[in-house]
């Protein structure tokens, strides 16, 4: 520390000894020309020295010099020359000026590129990464050339780090001749079929720079981004997943399309139909899509979504930010609120941070007001808070107000009122009035309470409430004349220029209701006149005008007076305006022709102005851009494109069978066109040893892929023990741990692999859409300049896959089309949501009695639960009633009716007495209410207990479109629907009792209904999955006709039996 | 991306530069002043500052402002994100990430920056593949250099790079294997006059010191992990063990990290630790000052390191009190009063009173000043969180582990 310090303080004696001046800190250039020469002689004597410790000294100081801005340039010579020293540091610190002054000494600086040259066939990948590097930032066009062949070459090199480096490389090179940029998009192309996580975020990088329209260059690698995202490092995803939301805005559905259209009218049947003729077409070429389907969203659009969620846990607020945009631009309704919850913690960090998540906050809110109504009191303000912080913060409360929380919002906003900071005060007062306007329940309170801010001491408050005030009358100002006395009263006292504008534009319109008033008003203000503020005189004048037609008698001679004062008025607005109204009031000659309509002119009743956040236009920028901080296009701003109408051909992401990544096939049969390319004989051998540290460098990255895709499938039990298995192996060691991961994926893949090749080699590309065709044109065209690719993919494609083929599959590409697997067999349209209701009361499972002491209740949680998906979340509380400690409780022998399966808790070592703990299993009840046998155990005691479900919490809310609920309405009809009959009692005839007494009963979540008095709900039941609908139509005479439909025809005619009761109770 | 970085110190001078474009002219930097000039405050410049050509970016901390500038469209956060990851990795590498410590280690600094971002994309930002380019500093390393005439640049090149564990150097060598984990709780609260809790939330993090030879696969589990409501996670985490069974399982990197940060769901009623019973007047040229702090619910542990803080309004003079325990001091240029309390003895609750003088002539304020408390609470976890077991796959050798637990107060605000 103390030597870095010492030659600091050196450089700078040196130079104060040697010029004879004080140091002038900040100049570029300080002193004279002379002693200029004579200080960097001094450097120039010990860089031509050969002593490394001289050279690495005067490089330090002059890296120092470029550290503080100063000029150093004239040094160039003496310091390039240095380039080849053997010594890493002087070779380092050498670098850093040459890329700081290459720009300038062009000539110079083609001398060191040999150097580079040389460094880039360096065995040592880091030199080579850095001799790319420096190479690249040098700026100098004649060695163009150069870069390109360099950068070729590195593309193709073994080690990810140098190839990460060639993606860097490709904007500098574009920045310095545009004219490359075919031949970059090229290299980019190759570097986005690179598999390691190292290369994919930089290479999106450059992507996104040179040619982000090129789509085309996605569509191959799509699958294999959205995949690999989770383990590329944190500021590569902020890119990708920037550049994925752009690209699934064009090639895929709106989500929400279905709900706009929904909402339009009863003629939505009309629009299906149609949409279904559209979509024959397409249905001729993939079978996938069920004709039925209006809308489907497509199994990658899902995918994006599914693996992008895991990021809103990184602890880079950036990440966080960007799957936050990603899922409210591209995902569908229902889905965006689990967003909330991140961002919300994102407001811990930095200040800076809070800033920018808050100002993105606040355009959510504006947009998706539930969104954010639990996390209500994160946003309160806090008096350490910078002002720009707060104001966001009340923009917020603001924007959340409703109904409910609006007392305790204006709770709080009576803290803020008393703050010091006026600035925070007038925004806060604004803000009320916005909550007045937008709540008219509490406008009246609201109003009250400003009021009483009339009569603050703080002068600017008063202003500022008069303000606000004067916007709220102005909606309804029937029944508020004495507050309109009493904001005339205090224009005498007021000064500040807006306020009593404010109030003289009240008092003039609404003078009718403030007879008496008025006059004697305009009366005090004509005497202040000439000293007045211009928007005071203008309103003085409106006034005038606007009394001296409801009330001539009294007023006419103040007017004209008025009038005659603003005529020789400095501002030529108000001589305007005063020339105007004089015309209009009291014409000089016979009555005017507009003189008969002045009082329509300037009585007309006006409308109220809509107090509307200022963040609703914030809108139109894509969330968490430059563009949308500062409200304003930046530079490079690209506008998110609209959802096609049409989606463009899907197929386009599938991959042929040895996918480029499938590294070994890809290797073997892409070396060879690419050695005949560039490359001479030396290279094809290390080429080949690269093979071999490559495979099993990504063997062991493979641990961890399979363990993913595990985990995704998550089917308890078995498939745990696999899991473990995976994670040792990798751990211990690398290499070994292919066996069993790869053995499962194939099996996996080879499934998988067959159909999803077929329909691009069998079916032309589909000609019916016009947005699909182009492109596909296109991409013929590159591949066409691209040899390689074509010959790779005629020579292995048709190569019909026999099971040792299959071995070079790599688990990342198992994996890959394992997470399809999942996505075509699920419904997409129909997700899982959270349940509307979590009842809090628990059942009893063991008496203390019968437990000597020891009590326990179950609740069902209705939750995911967290062993397996098929079972349904039941949570145990142990109480301990004893005073000595119960221990190692368990769960003991099961008695299970067949197929039902029961994941047990971890045993509790000790209950301390008088305590209680809670704990959660999960039960498998194959969707039968049979009880749930078994014993629980605890050091030497055994009890039986049994749960029997509820046959509602065998269920699970889902929701769907209203058309989704009717289309499979429509399938479970005859023996699978059930219906009774019950009168609900006429206090309950409601939709919110209806709602919430069916999702009390079972869990099952509500599906808009267009139809009034017509309640639907849908649910599946949790282990089979199958779908259950639930129709209450409520008639004339408060009796509800009640229809279950479901394949299951036990739980259905359970259900309808306990929703007729719980209906008909009173 | 990032196109240059200017660091300003507290008195307006910029005093070191990096471009890793080309050069943008420091003039740029008017355009920040100009901004800084109207603010009130350092803190309250705003973060993002556009201009007719370039776009200003920055963050202030440790008393520097770090003004990056960029010319094209990027997400804010971003480049936010990694100028606070910048000054992260200044103080791991010298302690403290002030400006005498930048400009002590200029060199290494401006070898960081080049490191760390590439034309503008950021590079290596991880601390273990840092420090294995760029040697941090020590006094022995600096005695042996200014002998030797060596530097701090590592003689061999690392090959971190190439591990499929990216934030972990590989041939860690140590003759004690130890892991410590630190689990931290702040309780951010607002308290409102009458002792209510208007507001409250408890924030953790586990921080870890983990130093261990090769390369160990670890495994933490919690004994109620349902506790935690919302966390997020150093890469090195396994998001779906987490995700399916709730423990954390990881390869740590070396050294001081953080492994996760959580947040404790809201629906769990916060245990708020003290009280504060404040009464504060004014009238007529002065008022009256009384506090008294008092232990809550603290599960019988002791409350420690109690420091009260309250921003008096501008218009106070002067304060004149006399603590029952510890010190009291009230800065009369930034009217902010300080009462380090130490230790609460629930026997005898410290107070804290006297009287407070106005200037004269000017009315009394209005409102009561708000009250910041710190406190800290050893061996406690407020939320209840407690770590069951840590495991360790992947090496042979045992470990030396521990487990500290500590409550401290975040935010915790009373209003009077």
């Amino acid at each position: 520390m103390s030597n870095g310090g010492g030659s600091y303080n050196a450089q700078n004696d040196s130079r104060a000894g040697s010029t004879g001046e004080p140091d002038m800190g900040t100049e570029p250039t300080g002193g004279f020309f002379s002693a200029d020469y004579k200080k960097h002689d001094d450097l120039k004597q010990m860089l031509d020295s050969n002593k490394d410790n001289l050279k690495l000294e005067a490089m330090k100081r002059i890296v120092g010099m470029v550290a503080k801005g100063k000029d150093a340039s004239d040094l160039f010579a003496a310091v390039v020359k240095n380039v080849v020293s053997k010594n890493i540091e002087v070779k380092k610190l050498v670098y850093v000026y040459l890329v700081r002054y290459a720009e300038e000494q062009q000539d110079l600086a083609l001398l060191s590129i040999a150097t580079f040259q040389r460094a880039l066939k360096d065995p040592n990948q880091l030199i080579r990464a850095s001799a790319l590097r420096v190479l690249s930032s040098i700026r100098v066009p004649v060695i163009v050339p150069i870069m390109m062949l360099a950068l070729k070459d590195s593309v193709v090199d073994m080690s990810p780090y140098v190839r990460k480096t060639a993606a860097h490389a490709i904007p500098k090179l574009y920045s310095l001749d545009p004219e490359q940029k075919d031949q970059l998009i090229q290299v980019i192309e190759k570097l986005l079929a690179d598999k390691t996580t190292l290369v994919v975020g930089s290479a999106v990088m450059a992507f996104e720079e040179l040619c982000p329209d090129r789509v085309d260059l996605i569509h191959k690698n799509y699958r294999k981004l959205c995949n690999l995202l989770v383990d590329v490092e944190e500021w590569g995803q902020v890119v990708i997943i920037n550049m994925l939301t752009r690209y699934a805005r064009t090639q895929f559905l709106d989500p929400n399309q279905q709900d706009v259209v929904a909402d339009d009218d009863k003629n939505f049947y009309g629009d299906e139909d149609e949409k279904d003729s559209e979509e024959e077409e397409e249905d001729e070429e993939k079978e996938k899509t069920p004709p039925k389907k209006p809308y489907m969203m497509d199994p990658d659009h899902r995918l994006l979504l599914r693996n992008t969620k895991p990021l809103l846990q990184s602890r880079n607020a950036a990440v966080v930010m960007a799957v936050a945009q990603l899922y409210h631009h591209i995902a569908p309704k229902s889905e965006v609120g689990l967003v909330a919850k991140a961002l919300v913690r994102l407001l811990r960090s930095h200040r800076e941070i809070q800033h920018v998540v808050l100002s993105n906050v606040a355009t959510l809110t504006t947009i998706r007001k539930g969104m954010f109504e639990p996390y209500l009191k994160s946003f309160f303000v806090r008096p350490s808070d910078p002002i720009h912080v707060r104001t966001l913060k009340l923009e917020i409360l603001t924007n959340l107000a409703t109904e409910t929380s609006i007392s305790t919002i204006l709770r709080e906003f009576q803290t803020y009122v008393t703050s010091s900071d006026k600035d925070f005060v007038a925004a806060t007062i604004q803000a009320i009035g916005r909550c007045a306007s937008s709540i008219s329940e509490v406008t009246e309170t609201c109003l009250n309470g400003l009021v009483g801010l009339l009569s603050n001491r703080n002068e600017y408050v008063v202003a500022e409430s008069v303000v606000v005030i004067k916007k709220l009358l102005q909606m309804q100002p029937d029944s508020h004349s004495e507050i309109i006395q009493h904001m005339a009263k205090l224009a005498d006292t007021i000064t500040v220029p807006m306020a009593r504008a404010s109030i003289l534009w009240m008092v003039g319109e609404y003078s009718d209701r403030v007879p008496k008033i008025a006059p004697d008003l305009l009366r005090k203000m004509a005497k202040n006149f000439i000293n007045e503020e211009d928007i005071v005189k203008l309103q003085i004048l409106n006034l005038a005008a606007k009394l001296c037609i409801t009330n001539p008698k009294q007023t006419k001679l103040l007017c004209q007076y008025v009038l005659n004062l603003a005529k020789y008025d400095q501002n030529y607005d108000i001589r305007d305006r005063a020339r105007f109204i004089r015309q209009l009031v009291s014409p000089a000659g016979e009555k005017g022709a507009l003189g008969k309509h002045a009082k329509k002119i300037f009585l007309a009743s006006k409308p109220a102005p809509v107090l509307d956040s200022s963040f609703k236009d914030r809108d139109q920028w894509q969330l968490g851009s430059l563009s949308h901080m500062i409200n304003q296009r930046a530079s490079g701003y690209s506008p998110l494109p609209d959802f096609p109408a049409t989606a463009p051909d899907p197929t386009v992401r599938n991959v042929e069978v040895p996918m480029p990544w499938a590294e070994k096939t890809h290797k073997k049969k892409a070396g060879k066109p690419k050695k005949e390319a560039f490359y001479s004989d030396e290279e094809e051998e290390s080429e080949s040893e690269s093979d071999s540290e490559e495979s099993s460098s990504s063997s062991s990255e493979s641990g961890s892929e399979s363990e993913s895709e595990d985990d995704s499938k998550s089917e308890s039990g078995s498939d745990k023990e696999e899991k473990k298995s995976d994670e040792e192996a990798e751990s211990s060691s690398s290499s070994s741990s292919e066996s069993e991961s790869s053995s499962e994926s194939d099996s996996d893949s080879d499934s998988e692999s067959e159909p999803d090749t077929k329909p691009q080699k069998k079916t032309p590309p589909p000609k019916s859409k016009s947005s699909a065709k182009p492109k596909k044109e296109a991409k013929q065209e590159v591949s066409l300049l691209d040899l390689e690719d074509i010959d790779m993919s005629s020579t292995s494609a048709p190569v019909p896959t026999p099971a040792s083929a299959l071995d070079v599959l790599s688990p990342s590409l198992a994996s890959d089309l394992q997470g399809l697997s999942i996505n075509d067999k699920k419904d997409t349209a129909i997700s899982v949501t959270t349940p509307m209701f979590v009842s809090t009361t628990s059942h009893e499972l063991l008496h203390r009695m019968t437990g000597e002491g020891l009590a326990a209740n179950y609740r069902f949680t209705r939750g995911t639960c967290i062993y397996s998906t098929s079972m349904v979340p039941v949570e145990l509380t142990f109480t301990n009633h004893t005073d000595s400690p119960v221990s190692n409780i368990r769960i003991g022998e099961k008695k299970l009716q067949a197929g039902m399966t029961l994941q047990e808790f971890p045993e509790i070592p000790t209950l301390p007495g008088g305590g209680s703990m809670s704990v959660s299993i999960g039960i498998d009840f194959k969707d039968t209410i049979q009880p749930a046998n078994f014993q629980i155990c605890t050091q030497d005691r055994k009890y039986n207990v049994s749960i029997k479900p509820p046959v509602g919490e065998l269920l699970q809310a889902v929701t769907m479109s209203e058309a989704d609920f009717t289309a499979q309405q429509s399938k479970l009809t005859g023996m699978n629907e059930n219906s009774g009959k019950a009168s609900i009692p006429s206090q309950h005839n409601n939709s919110k009792t209806i709602t919430s007494r069916i999702s009390e009963l079972a869990n099952v979540a509500p599906v808009f209904s267009s139809q009034d008095g017509l309640y639907r709900f849908a649910g599946k039941t949790v282990s089979g999955g199958t779908l259950l609908l639930v129709t209450v139509k409520v008639g004339e005479d408060n009796s509800a006709s009640i229809t279950v439909n479901c394949e299951k025809m036990a739980i259905c005619s359970m259900l309808v039996k306990e929703v007729k009761q719980k209906l008909s109770q009173a | 991306m990032i196109h240059s970085l200017f660091m300003i110190n507290s008195a307006g001078d910029i005093f070191m530069e990096k471009h890793w474009k080309s050069v943008i002219s420091r003039s740029v930097c008017d355009y920040f002043f100009e901004e800084q000039q109207k603010a009130n405050s350092p803190e309250d410049v705003n973060p993002v500052i556009s201009t007719p050509h370039h776009y200003l970016i920055h963050i202030y901390r440790e008393n520097i402002y770090f003004v990056a500038v960029c010319t094209t469209e990027v997400p804010p956060l971003f480049v936010i994100e990694f100028l606070h990851r910048v000054v992260d990795t200044f103080t791991d590498y010298f302690g403290d990430g002030g400006e005498t410590a930048i400009k002590d280690n200029y060199v290494i600094v401006y070898e960081l920056l080049e490191e760390m971002l590439d034309n503008g994309f950021p590079l290596a930002t991880e601390s273990n593949i840092l420090k294995e380019l760029i040697k941090p500093p020590n006094i022995l390393r600096t005695v042996v250099n200014t002998v030797t005439g060596s530097s701090n640049l590592a003689d061999t090149l690392p090959t971190g790079q190439l591990s499929n564990v990216p934030w972990r150097r590989a041939g860690v060598k140590y003759t004690n294997n130890e892991a410590y984990f630190d689990v931290i709780e702040e309780i951010d609260a607002i308290i409102d006059k009458q002792g209510s809790t208007v507001f409250a939330d408890i924030q953790g993090v586990i921080d870890c010191c983990v130093k261990l030879s090769g390369m160990p696969d670890l495994t933490l589990s919690f004994m109620n992990p349902r506790i935690l409501d919302d966390v997020s996670f150093h890469p090195c985490v396994r998001f779906k063990r987490w995700e399916s069974e709730r423990v954390l399982s990881f390869v740590p990197p070396d050294g001081n990290f953080r492994l996760i940060s959580y947040h404790v769901g809201s629906q769990n009623m916060v245990a708020i630790p003290v009280y504060v019973k404040p009464n504060i007047s004014f009238r007529e040229g002065g008022g009256r000052f009384d506090v008294t702090v008092g232990p809550k619910q603290t599960m019988g542990k002791l409350v420690e390191s109690v420091v009260i803080t309250c921003a008096m309004p501008k218009v106070v003079l002067n304060m004149n009190l006399t603590p029952t325990q510890g010190t009291y001091t009230f800065d009369p240029v930034a009217k902010v009063l300080t009462w380090d309390v130490g230790k609460i003895n629930p026997q005898k609750l410290p107070n804290l009173r006297g009287n407070i003088s106005l200037q004269s002539g000017s009315p009394p304020p209005e409102s009561n000043p708000a009250i910041s408390v710190q406190f800290k609470i050893q061996q406690m976890a407020v939320s209840g969180l407690k770590v069951n077991r840590l495991d360790m796959y992947g090496e042979k050798y045992k470990p030396f582990k521990g487990v500290k637990y500590l409550t401290k107060a975040g935010n915790f605000q009373v209003r009077t």
